[in-house]
């Protein structure tokens, strides 16, 4: 099992009580569906990401969490017989138009995953790499923007004095706030987490929280969970899903309190998965 | 003691036994192999070897110049040739082709060159290139090297694109990074090392082949730099000169043999050393 289910306290304090006031949408899903080949993996999603907030995916193994996450960058079109249907719109723009620039659409919606995936360079080109795609920018504003990102990361002060050692020479902890930094770095609007600490140790694990609940002010953001106090801690709003359908869809608090929906807690207090 | 486990010490020690014998009966022959050609080749190696041309039957001074050029030359040539057109088909196999059906059709065929009789490789060169061109030149020879090398370096290329993680492609995507650009910039540094792992192969594994060049680029007594025509080549001269009654052309074969195979002992440990650097990475 890869779940911690070590307590962390939370950064910023415990979870608020109140409800949130309802943040302007920011990628909004209507009617969608996604299949496999023949296996309809997900059924008739509807949700909205709003902005500037964290939202959280639970659900058992196999429930589509990580599907979903995947085709709001559509990640998917990298391989065959994949297809998605329905609406899924990034402000105004159309994710699943099969004429978008897949390119431009990655670099507005950003990706974090599960195994930390630094590229085989430095650390500071593991950061440039990603800004020199879309700017020519001066050595000294590059030097700047590294700077920046990786402080974004939470991995400035751990690396300042080695930014010419290998991305693959850090923990894996580093590792990963490395790829969140080089997330970053190319400014998007969206970030999607995929189970970014279960690979982790507990203490890399708080850092992440940590680092992703201060991400919240500039991006919107999703993230994909097995740990549910994970959700519980860092997220605004939760979604529960179960056999690719969207059981739940509430704030963080009503669902992790008062839940809805029966499967949502049975699942919650670990009836199941 | 319980006679079970006496009976198990007892197979234990035999199989290993049987073991340590059939290695030793391998290896025995090797050094053998190896010792003799070190005895008779290092005694006639000397500078004239490396400064003089192919003598002519009889003579007891020359050395092996012209073949030694000649199989530099065609054998950088040669992988030159086959080495990038193999890590493009490589590359197709491992990243666009993936999916694709046809794949596994040039998978297959490549296996079936990649163990062709390198005679074979020759005797199609000297159909499909000496003939109509006719007469025997050293771009012929250079071809069939190329056509040697270029299932060697599509295996080895397919094989290390694949032990590149898919997440780190993903994420190289997920960056917004053009498919060509993952390939270049990311698939291709991971694999780095066992890319020219697999040319540096495919290079010690034309370095000695006699058969494609004796239809095609076939020998030449004289120095030449002339593509159009014959070429002197280690190779195919020492097959030569090993058959000759004179003691002095023998004593060259061996030495053009030590030089080969010394040739091939030091791209293997080359391509040993960037392997053992990729695995502890």
């Amino acid at each position: 099992m890869t779940e911690l289910s070590v307590s962390v306290s939370n950064a910023n304090g415990p979870v608020p009580q109140v409800a949130l006031p309802e943040a302007a949408p920011k990628v909004t899903a209507r009617g969608l569906n996604f299949y496999y080949g023949e296996h309809h993996a997900l059924k008739n999603i509807n949700l909205t990401l709003g902005t500037h907030r964290v939202t959280a995916f639970i659900g058992p193994s196999g429930c589509g969490k990580s599907t979903l996450l995947r085709i709001f960058n559509r990640m998917y079109d990298l391989y065959p017989g994949q297809k998605a249907t329905g609406q899924l719109m990034l402000d105004q723009t159309n994710i699943l138009d099969p004429k978008l620039d897949l390119n431009l659409l990655r670099a507005r919606v950003g990706m974090v995953f599960q195994k930390p995936t630094p590229f085989p360079m430095t650390i500071y080109e593991n950061i440039a790499f990603g800004i020199r795609l879309y700017e020519k920018i001066s050595k000294s504003e590059m030097d700047g923007r590294v700077e920046k990102a990786l402080r974004g990361g939470a991995l400035w002060n751990e690396v300042k004095d080695k930014l010419n050692a290998s991305g693959l020479s850090l923990s894996g902890g580093q590792q990963q706030r490395l790829c969140i930094a080089r997330t970053v770095a190319v400014r998007p609007e969206v970030i999607l987490f995929d189970e970014p600490c279960s690979a982790l140790d507990p203490i890399s694990t708080a850092k992440i929280e940590e680092l992703i609940q201060e991400l919240a002010e500039d991006y919107t953001i999703a993230i994909v969970t097995h740990n549910m106090q994970q959700a519980a801690r860092v997220s605004d709003k939760t979604a529960f899903m179960y056999l690719g359908e969207l059981i739940e869809f509430d704030d963080t608090n009503k669902i992790f309190t008062s839940p809805g929906d029966r499967r949502t807690q049975d699942y919650i207090t670990g009836r199941f998965g | 003691m319980n006679p079970i486990y006496v009976s198990r010490r007892r197979k234990n020690i035999i199989i290993k036994f049987l073991c340590l014998g059939a290695a030793a009966f391998g290896v025995t022959w090797l050094a053998l192999i190896l010792f003799t050609l070190f005895y008779n080749g290092l005694a006639g190696l000397n500078l004239a070897v490396f400064t003089q041309d192919t003598p002519p039957p009889g003579s007891t001074d020359g050395g092996l110049r012209n073949a030694i050029i000649g199989s530099i030359m065609m054998t950088v040539i040669g992988v030159g040739i086959g080495a990038p057109l193999g890590l493009f088909a490589g590359t197709y196999l491992a990243e666009y082709g993936k999916h694709d059906r046809l794949t596994s059709v040039i998978r297959f065929i490549n296996d079936i060159l990649l163990s062709a009789p390198s005679i074979i490789i020759g005797l199609f060169i000297y159909g499909a290139i000496v003939v109509p061109m006719g007469g025997f030149s050293a771009f012929a020879g250079c071809l069939a090297l190329a056509v040697i090398v270029i299932p060697v370096v599509v295996r080895t290329t397919e094989d290390m694109l694949g032990l590149v993680p898919n997440p780190l492609r993903e994420a190289a995507s997920a960056l917004g990074l053009p498919r060509s650009l993952v390939i270049r910039r990311i698939a291709y540094r991971a694999a780095r090392a066992g890319l020219i792992t697999g040319v540096l192969l495919a290079t010690a594994r034309v370095a000695g082949e006699t058969a494609p060049l004796l239809f095609t680029a076939l020998s030449n007594q004289f120095f030449s730099l002339d593509l159009t025509r014959t070429m002197a080549n280690l190779p195919v001269t020492i097959n030569n000169f090993v058959q000759s009654p004179y003691v002095y052309w023998k004593q060259l074969a061996w030495s053009g043999a030590l030089l080969i195979t010394l040739t091939v002992l030091a791209l293997n440990i080359g391509a040993r050393i960037l392997g053992a650097e990729r695995t502890s990475k």
